[in-house]
C-alpha cells in the first residue's frame, strides 16, 4: 500500500468516525452508523427498516412517508464516501414482509441507482424472512468473508468475528446532571452489534439483559455516534434506562 | 347624568322577573335576599340573552348561574302537571318534551361533583322535581349509557366529556332539547387548548340546539370582552358578545409583605430564612393555605415546617404529582376542618370552596397580579369580610416583585393572558370527532367552526389542510390514500372508514398531554445485592425525563420525604427512604409560571425610580443603592448589560425581567452568536429577572474595541436563522411537537398498564420531527408546534417584544468585578442545570475524563 493511500484513509477515519477491531480485522466505524472494511471494500449497514412509515399507516398511524427516502439518502452519502465493492444490509431491511411492494416509485428507482456498480447483499431478518422481489441483490441468511461472519441476529456466546444487528443498541451517559442518549456500536473485540440505520428505528439500551446474553457479561464497549467522531465508553460507565 | 342612570335602574327593576314563590320562601327561610347579580342573570335568561358573570369568590356565583335553570324547570314542571304531553310537534317532526335542559362544564372533575352536591340542597329543600347528575371519567359505563337514553335535566361534566358526548350518532337526540350551558371558571378554561376544544364543542351545540343560551362564570380578568365573545356564535362579519354582568366587589383584601427580621437571602426560592415567622403565622390562624410555585418548593417547605413543628400542627401537602387518593384525603380532611395548614401549588388555585381558610400565604414570587388575586380569594369565602394574605419573598428580587404585586392588588390590576387563536392540532382532533359523530360536509363544518371566537380567523386553507391531515396525514407525498381514516362519499360528506377509528378517537380525546409519567413506589433499600422486593406503596408520579437524569443511589425529595433512587422496573420507579437530610439532586421541574409582563414592567419601574424605594425593606434599599454606586440602575425602558471577569472566565449579565423561559431562549441564541464571534461561550444560567452567560473570550473587551456590537448581538434577527437552527435540535421544541402530535392524533397516548406492549409499537416523536422537518417543513403539525413555541416553553413572542423594546436602548457597563444586582443570578450557577452546552460537548467531556483517568 502506498503511503499516500494510507494517509488518505486515516484522514477519512478521523473525519467520519473511528476504527474498531473485530477478530483481528480493522474496520472503519462511521459515525453515520455504518461499518466499512477497507481491505475488502465492503460497506455494512444494519436494520434499515424501510417502509416502516407505511407499515404504521396500515394501522391508521400516519407517520411522515419520508422515512425510506431519508434512509436511502443517508446510505447514498456513505456509498459515495467509500465507493464500496459490495454493500451488505444486515437484515430487517424492510419493516415487514410487504414493505418492498409498498415502495414508492421514486424510492424503488433510488434503490436501483444505489445498487449500480457494486454487489448488493440483503441478509434476511426476522421482520423480512422471505426474499423480496424486484429489488435486486442476493438474499442469504448469513455471509462469511474471511475472518468475519455477517448475520442479522447476534448469536449468544462469543462467536469470533460476528457482525450483527437486530438489537438496535443505544447507550446513555450522564454528565453534569444531563443525559445524552445515542445509537452506538457495541463490541468486545470478537463480535460487534451494529446500530440500527433506519430513520424511524428506535433503540434498546445496551444495559438490557439481551446484550449480556450476547457478550456473555458486561465486558464490552459502546462506541456512541457523535458529530464527526465516536465516543467510547465501557458498558459499565453507561446507564440503564 | 344621574336621571338617566336612575331611569335605567328603574327599567331594570321593572324588567326583573319575580322569583317564583318557592324560591322566595327558600331564600327567606335562610335569611337571604337574592343578590342583584343573581336577579340580573335571571332577567338575562328571561330575555333569551347569553351572559358573562364576573364575581369574586363567595358572591354566590354558582347559584346565580343555576337560578334561571331552576326557575324555568320548576315552572315547566308545574305546567306539565296540568296535563301537557310528553311529545311535542315541532312542525317538521316530533320533539320530546323535557330532556336535557342545562349542561354545566367545569375545568375540574372534582368541582363538577362538588357543585352537584351543593345544588342538591336547594333542589331538595324546595322540593323541585329536577334530576341532576354528573358525568366524568369515573362514571360507570351502565350509568353513562342510561344518561344517553334518558338524560337528566341538568348534567354536570368536563370539556372532554362534552367532546365524547358529541362524537356519537345520538348527539342530536341528546342535545336537541338543550336550553342553557353554564361554563364555570371560564377564565381558566379559555387560556388553554382545552378552551379551544370547548369552543368547538359549543359551536356544535349551537347548531344542534339553536335556542341555546350560555352563562359564563369567571373571576375578574383583564379583557372581559374576550370571554363575552367566547360565549356566543360569531357572525361572518363583525363580532357578537354576550352581555356582561359584574357583581359588586367584596371587601378589599388585606394583603401585606412579611417584614422579616432575618437576613434576606440573595437567591433561592425556599424562604428558609422566614421559616419561624411563617410557623408563627400558622399558629395564630385557624386554617392557612400556603401557596408556592413549584412542586419541589412545596416538598421542601413541607419538610422544613415539619422539622420545626413543635406543636404538631396538622400540616398537609398537596400537589399535582401526588397520588390521587392521597390528594383526595387531604381535600377531605380540609373540608372536615381537620387541618391547620396545607402547603400547595397551583393544584389548589381552583376548586372546591373552603369557608374556613382565614389566611393565605404566598411563598416566593407572586408571578402575576391576577394569579395572586385568585389565590388571595381562596381565603375567607364570605363577601363582607376581607381576605387576608401575607406575601413572603424568598430573595431580594422577589421583594421587588412582591412590592410591585402589592401595588397591583391595590389597583385591582389584572394581567390574565390575552385571548387565544385556536390551535390547529385541537382542530384536527375535533374534525375527526365530528366524522365519528355523523358524516360532515366540509363547507358546513368550516362555517360552523368559524363561529367560535378562537377560530373566527381560521383560513379555508388551514381548514382544508386539517381535513387532509385527518384523512391521510396531510403529506405532500400522497402515499396513504388507501389507508384513509375518513373519506368523502358520493353525498359530499366525510365519514370514518372503519368503526375502529371511532374507538381509537374515544381513547385519545382531550388536550391535556402529560409528560410521560412513571409511578413512584416505595420499597425497602436493598442494601446488599439481594433482589428488591416488589409491591410497595405508590407515592405518586414523576416525569420520565426527570428520572432519566438520575443514577442509582441519587437522592431527591418527593412526597414529603428524601428518597433514594433504586431502580426502574418496567414503568415503575422503585425508591427507598434515604437517611440523608439534604438530597443530592436539587429539584425537578413542574409548575414554573413565568413572571407576567405586567408585573415585570412594574418591577422595572420600581428599580428605575429611587423615590419609590422608601417603601422597601432597608436591606433591599441598601442593595439597590450600592448597585447604583458600583454599576448603574437602568432607566425603565433600558436594558443594562454588565461585563466583568471572574476566575478564568468572562461574564455577560443582562436584566430583561422577562421571565425564565424567555431568558432561556435568549441564552441559547446569544451563545450561538458569541460562538460565531469566536468568544467561546461555555454556558449560561437564567432566572426570572436576569441572564448570565460566561465565556473564555473577553466579551467586555470585544465590546469596548468594537469587535462585538451589542446592538447586533441583541438584534431581532436572532429570531430568524439562529432560532430556526436551534429549534432543529431543541429538546423543548421536540417536547412541544410531541404534544401537538398526540393532540392531533398522529400518535396515540400511552396508558398506564399497557406500557410494555405499547412501547414496542410506539415510535419516538423526535425521529418523526427530524424527518418531517427535513422533508415537509410547512407540515400542519410543525406549524402547530411553532405556534405553541411562541408562547409556551420557549416564550419566543415575549422575547421578540423585548428585543424590539430595547432596540437602541442597550447600556453597556464594563466592570472589574461582579455587581450587587448580578449576585442573585450568579448564585444560580451550580444550583440550576447549566444550559447552552450541546450534548456533543458533554459527551466529549465525559469521554475525555475517562482518558484523563486512564492516563493518571
Amino acid at each position: 500500500m502506498k503511503t499516500s493511500e494510507v494517509s488518505a484513509e486515516t484522514a477519512t477515519v478521523r473525519q467520519f468516525g473511528g476504527e474498531i477491531r473485530i477478530a483481528g480485522v480493522t474496520l472503519v466505524a462511521d459515525c453515520g452508523g455504518a461499518l466499512y472494511w477497507p481491505e475488502e471494500g465492503i460497506l455494512v449497514v444494519a436494520d434499515l427498516h424501510l417502509e416502516k412509515g407505511s407499515s404504521f399507516a396500515k394501522r391508521g398511524v400516519f407517520l411522515p412517508p419520508y422515512d425510506t427516502a431519508a434512509t436511502l439518502a443517508r446510505l447514498g452519502q456513505l456509498i459515495a464516501r467509500y465507493a464500496p465493492r459490495c454493500v451488505i444490509a444486515l437484515g430487517d431491511n424492510f419493516h415487514d414482509g410487504g414493505g418492498a411492494d409498498r415502495l414508492q416509485g421514486g424510492d424503488r428507482d433510488n434503490i436501483r441507482a444505489l445498487q449500480r456498480g457494486h454487489d448488493w447483499v440483503w441478509i434476511t431478518g426476522n421482520h423480512d424472512p422471505e426474499p423480496a422481489e424486484g429489488i435486486g441483490g442476493f438474499f442469504p441468511a448469513a455471509l462469511a468473508i474471511g475472518a468475519l461472519t455477517f448475520r442479522h441476529e447476534p448469536t449468544a456466546k462469543a462467536w469470533n468475528g460476528e457482525i450483527a444487528g437486530h438489537l438496535h443498541p443505544v447507550a446513555r451517559v450522564t454528565q453534569r446532571g444531563r443525559t445524552v442518549s445515542r445509537r452506538c456500536f457495541a463490541t468486545n473485540g470478537k463480535q460487534a452489534v451494529m446500530p440500527a440505520f433506519g430513520a424511524y428505528t428506535g433503540g434498546l439500551n445496551i444495559r438490557h439483559p439481551a446484550f449480556v446474553e450476547v457478550f456473555g457479561g458486561i465486558a464490552f464497549t459502546a462506541h456512541m455516534l457523535g458529530d464527526g467522531r465516536l465516543y467510547a465508553f465501557t458498558a459499565k460507565r453507561c446507564m440503564s434506562d | 347624568m344621574l336621571p338617566r342612570k336612575a331611569d335605567e335602574l328603574l327599567k331594570r327593576i321593572e324588567a326583573q322577573p319575580l322569583l317564583p314563590e318557592p324560591f322566595e320562601k327558600w331564600f327567606a327561610a335562610r335569611g337571604w335576599t337574592p343578590r342583584a347579580h343573581q336577579l340580573e342573570l335571571l332577567a338575562k335568561a328571561e330575555a333569551g340573552r347569553s351572559a358573562l358573570l364576573i364575581a369574586p369568590t363567595g358572591a354566590g356565583k354558582t347559584l346565580a348561574g343555576f337560578l334561571p335553570t331552576l326557575v324555568e324547570l320548576s315552572k315547566e314542571r308545574a305546567a306539565a302537571k296540568k296535563g301537557a304531553k310528553k311529545l311535542v310537534s315541532t312542525g317538521r317532526g316530533i320533539r320530546r318534551d323535557g330532556g336535557l335542559h342545562t349542561l354545566y362544564i367545569s375545568p375540574l372533575k372534582a368541582l363538577a361533583v362538588d357543585i352537584a352536591r351543593n345544588l342538591e340542597t336547594p333542589v331538595t329543600e324546595m322540593g323541585l322535581p329536577i334530576r341532576l347528575e354528573t358525568r366524568t371519567g369515573d362514571t360507570p359505563v351502565s350509568k353513562r349509557q342510561r344518561q344517553r337514553r334518558d338524560p337528566p335535566d341538568i348534567l354536570l361534566t368536563t370539556p372532554e366529556q362534552l367532546a365524547l358526548l358529541l362524537a356519537s350518532a345520538d348527539s342530536p337526540f341528546l342535545f336537541g332539547s338543550l336550553k342553557r350551558v353554564v361554563l364555570d371558571e371560564l377564565h381558566s378554561l379559555v387560556t388553554s387548548k382545552r378552551g379551544d376544544l370547548l369552543s368547538l364543542g359549543m359551536a356544535r351545540l349551537f347548531r344542534l340546539a339553536p335556542q341555546l343560551t350560555t352563562v359564563g362564570l369567571s373571576a375578574t380578568v383583564a379583557e372581559p370582552e374576550d370571554l363575552c365573545r367566547f360565549l356566543v356564535p360569531q357572525p361572518v362579519e363583525g363580532q357578537a358578545q354576550a352581555d356582561l354582568v359584574i357583581a359588586a366587589g367584596g371587601a378589599k383584601p388585606d394583603v401585606s409583605m412579611l417584614d422579616t427580621k432575618e437576613h434576606l437571602p440573595w437567591a433561592g426560592h425556599g424562604a428558609r430564612h422566614a421559616l419561624d415567622e411563617i410557623y408563627d403565622l400558622l399558629k395564630r390562624h385557624k386554617t392557612t393555605l400556603l401557596f408556592v410555585n413549584t412542586r419541589s418548593q412545596a416538598e421542601r417547605l413541607f419538610q422544613d415546617l415539619w422539622r420545626i413543628n413543635d406543636d404538631t400542627l396538622a400540616i398537609a401537602l398537596h400537589h399535582g404529582s401526588l397520588d390521587v387518593a392521597q390528594r383526595r384525603k387531604v381535600e377531605d380532611a380540609m373540608t372536615a376542618g381537620k387541618l391547620r395548614a396545607v402547603v400547595c401549588t397551583s393544584s389548589l388555585d381552583l376548586g372546591v370552596d373552603w369557608g374556613d381558610v382565614d389566611l393565605v400565604i404566598n411563598v416566593g414570587a407572586p408571578k402575576g397580579s391576577s394569579r395572586l388575586l385568585q389565590r388571595i380569594g381562596r381565603a375567607n369565602h364570605r363577601l363582607d369580610e376581607p381576605s387576608k394574605a401575607v406575601l413572603i419573598p424568598a430573595n431580594r428580587f422577589e421583594v421587588l416583585e412582591c412590592h410591585a404585586a402589592l401595588g397591583a392588588v391595590a389597583d385591582n390590576a389584572q394581567d390574565t393572558p390575552p385571548a387565544r387563536t385556536g390551535a390547529l392540532d385541537v382542530l384536527a382532533q375535533h374534525v375527526l370527532g365530528c366524522a365519528v359523530g355523523e358524516p360532515f360536509h366540509s363547507d358546513e363544518l368550516f362555517e360552523e367552526i368559524r363561529t367560535t371566537s378562537p377560530y373566527a380567523v381560521l383560513t379555508r386553507k388551514d381548514f382544508d389542510d386539517v381535513v387532509d391531515f385527518v384523512a391521510t396525514g396531510g403529506y405532500a407525498l400522497k402515499a396513504y390514500e388507501r389507508f384513509a381514516k375518513i373519506r368523502i362519499g358520493q353525498d359530499g360528506r366525510w365519514r370514518i372508514t372503519h368503526p375502529r377509528i371511532a374507538q381509537r378517537y374515544r381513547m385519545n380525546v382531550g388536550t391535556i398531554v402529560e409528560a410521560d409519567m412513571l409511578k413512584v413506589r416505595l420499597v425497602r433499600s436493598r442494601g446488599g445485592k439481594t433482589a428488591i422486593p416488589r409491591g410497595g406503596r405508590v407515592l405518586g408520579q414523576l416525569e420520565e425525563y426527570f428520572i432519566e437524569t438520575l443514577a442509582v443511589g441519587d437522592t431527591f425529595v418527593f412526597a414529603g420525604e428524601v428518597l433514594r433512587y433504586e431502580t426502574l422496573v418496567e414503568d415503575e420507579v422503585y425508591v427507598s427512604r434515604a437517611t440523608d437530610e439534604d438530597p443530592k439532586v436539587p429539584s425537578y421541574e413542574g409548575g414554573k409560571f413565568p413572571l407576567s409582563t405586567y408585573l415585570a414592567a412594574r418591577v422595572r419601574d420600581l428599580v428605575a425610580d429611587p423615590k419609590a424605594w422608601h417603601a422597601l425593606p432597608e436591606q433591599v434599599r441598601e442593595w439597590l443603592e450600592i448597585q447604583q454606586w458600583r454599576s448603574l440602575l437602568p432607566k425603565a425602558g433600558d436594558l443594562l448589560v454588565e461585563t466583568f471577569p471572574r476566575g478564568s472566565k468572562h461574564y455577560l449579565v443582562c436584566y430583561p425581567f422577562e421571565g425564565r423561559l424567555a431568558h432561556q431562549t435568549l441564552g441559547m441564541l446569544l451563545t450561538r452568536r458569541l460562538e460565531r464571534a469566536r468568544l467561546r461561550p461555555l454556558g449560561f444560567v437564567a432566572n426570572e429577572y436576569a441572564l448570565a452567560v460566561w465565556s473564555l473570550g473577553d466579551v467586555g473587551q470585544a465590546i469596548d474595541t468594537g469587535k462585538l456590537s451589542l446592538a447586533e448581538l441583541f438584534d431581532q434577527d436572532m429570531l430568524g436563522d439562529d432560532l430556526e437552527a436551534w429549534l432543529a435540535e431543541s429538546a423543548l421544541m421536540k417536547r412541544t411537537f410531541r404534544t401537538c402530535a398526540i393532540i392531533a392524533g398522529l400518535i396515540e397516548r400511552r396508558f398506564p398498564g399497557e406500557e410494555k406492549s405499547r412501547r414496542q409499537v410506539t415510535i419516538s416523536t423526535d425521529l418523526v420531527y427530524d424527518v418531517l422537518r427535513k422533508h415537509q417543513p410547512d407540515h400542519l403539525l410543525l406549524r402547530a408546534a411553532r405556534a405553541d413555541a411562541a408562547t409556551g416553553l420557549l416564550d419566543i413572542r415575549r422575547l421578540g417584544t423585548m428585543l424590539a423594546r430595547i432596540k437602541g436602548r442597550i447600556i453597556h457597563k464594563p466592570l472589574d468585578r461582579v455587581s450587587p444586582l448580578a449576585v442573585p443570578v450568579m448564585l444560580e450557577i451550580g444550583r440550576e442545570p447549566v444550559s447552552g452546552e450541546a450534548s456533543e460537548s458533554l459527551l466529549a467531556e465525559a469521554a475525555d475524563e475517562l482518558v484523563k483517568e486512564a492516563m493518571g
